[in-house]
């Protein structure tokens, strides 16, 4: 079982694919040190053995060294999911001192061109190849998380040939899945079909050639498929999110379901919203199935794909997945794909957090 | 398929990978990087041995002296098992 702590969404990046939503919480919302501390504490006895410590760039919370240092005491495994900018050689070797487990660096490109451009932040590239060299050197497992999108795919196996030349153990090849902000570039990052199809021949000869050197994990793109992805593993089955306020999620994604509410670690204790809350519990089991997934033979496998895809493009969160090639819907989910990649010239919308409609103000009492 | 491993080769496991003793689920863990791997009693014994002092010879020597089994099929159970740990870069087998 997983935790992914999203400390915070203040980030230097401005990748227009990002996990987080449209509406950023801002600093002042987040989590202090002690209530992320109380939360991993929580989670250790929940039975969370990975955390995933992420954001935005959680390297902007001044407090990464001590929370580190709470997920070791709590005997979790640490990771730090990170776009690399906000790291030192000597932040990192305090982390490192403090028990952190794992580092999975982003990059958006294999050049400072592409690198930076989707990254929407000039020298990161050169700063995240400076990143990998100090995670290697100090034995820190170095994983590299690639998001892969129409206008990088065609560089998938120079960016597993770097993963390899920076030290990698393993590759995360995810191609872009479109939830927050990816959902207003669809018609800019939507790969062709064509370049879905070789993606999966170069990650399964990669997997071939690098056998005891590089592990390539692989999330497909789901819109050509046949079927959906397991997404989640199932909702609510093995991993849970909590957001930079403590609000608790099943994934990062569930949010765009209306009707859902969701507890807040201010309120209630995790175990109880992981085992009683009506979030966690919505799409447990198979009693919220329609047809065709109830009668499904398919349905402990897939679970009817994705819940908040299911959302977005049904406008029915119980629905079949579109993704799923049983769905009525598939047919104009497909032909929606081809048309938005090959749109040309489509504008792309970067991560910002929203400006301040008033000048912010002192309070007397 | 399985790699050749010398007796004196001196197997480790990898930093950012270690064993773990789960009370809830009752049984020992190997944690890596996004990788959850449950150990059976053979895998689990295995990787007691395992401290990246002794050599793949030594860990079937221990693992002799306490388990009442062939060397061969002890040898043939650590090769296999320590094999594909190395696949998944879990473990590096330093040859002398």
């Amino acid at each position: 079982m997983a935790m992914l702590a999203e400390l915070t969404h203040r980030c230097p990046l401005a990748c227009p694919y990002c996990s987080n939503p449209v509406d950023l919480v801002r600093r002042s919302g987040e989590l202090s040190t002690q209530e992320w501390v109380d939360v991993f504490r929580q989670a250790a006895d929940l039975g969370v053995l990975h955390l995933h410590l992420s954001g935005g760039e959680p390297a902007a919370r001044h407090d990464l060294e001590e929370l580190v240092a709470a997920s070791t005491g709590a005997e979790l495994y640490s990771n730090l999911i990170t776009s690399g900018v906000g790291l030192t050689e000597a932040r990192l070797e305090k982390l490192a001192a403090n028990g952190l487990d794992h580092v999975q660096l982003s990059l958006q490109g294999v050049d400072h061109e592409t690198a930076d451009l989707y990254g929407g932040y000039k020298g990161g590239f050169d700063r995240k190849i400076a990143v990998a060299g100090w995670t290697v050197k100090l034995g820190l497992p170095l994983t590299i998380n690639a998001v892969m999108h129409r206008h990088n795919l065609s560089t998938l196996d120079l960016m597993i040939d770097l993963a390899v030349d920076l030290g990698a153990r393993r590759l995360e090849v995810a191609t872009v899945q479109f939830h927050g902000w990816a959902e207003k570039n669809k018609a800019a990052l939507m790969p062709t079909r064509e370049q879905v199809q070789k993606a999966g021949e170069t990650v399964h000869a990669g997997r071939r050639r690098l056998k005891g050197v590089l592990v390539i994990d692989y999330v497909p793109a789901d819109y050509y498929a046949t079927y959906p992805k397991a997404c989640m593993g199932g909702w609510a089955s093995t991993s849970l999110n909590i957001a930079p306020d403590g609000q608790v999620l099943p994934c990062h994604a569930a949010p765009t379901i209306p009707w859902l509410t969701f507890d807040n670690v201010h309120e209630r204790p995790l175990k109880d919203i992981w085992m009683h809350s009506d979030a966690f519990n919505a799409f447990r089991g198979d009693e919220w199935m329609q047809e065709p997934c109830r009668s499904c033979a398919r349905k402990a496998v897939d679970f009817g794909g994705c819940r908040c895809q299911a959302m977005a493009l049904a406008g029915d969160a119980a629905a079949t997945d579109p993704a799923c090639s049983k769905s009525t819907l598939h047919a104009d989910l497909l032909a929606a794909a081809e048309a938005a990649s090959s749109t040309r010239d489509a504008d792309l919308t970067y991560r910002r957090m929203p400006t301040l409609k008033q000048p912010l103000r002192t309070h007397d009492a | 398929m399985t790699t050749e491993i010398p007796e004196t080769a001196r197997p480790r496991l990898l930093k950012g990978v270690r064993t773990r003793f789960d009370k809830a689920r009752d049984t020992w863990l190997l944690l890596a990087p996004e990788r959850t791997l449950e150990l059976d009693a053979v895998a689990a014994a295995i990787l007691a041995e395992v401290d990246g002092e002794r050599s793949f010879g030594e860990v079937i020597d221990v693992l002799m002296a306490k388990y009442d089994a062939p060397r061969e099929r002890i040898s043939a159970d650590v090769r296999t098992f320590l094999s594909s740990l190395v696949e998944r870069r879990m473990l590096e087998i330093d040859v002398p």
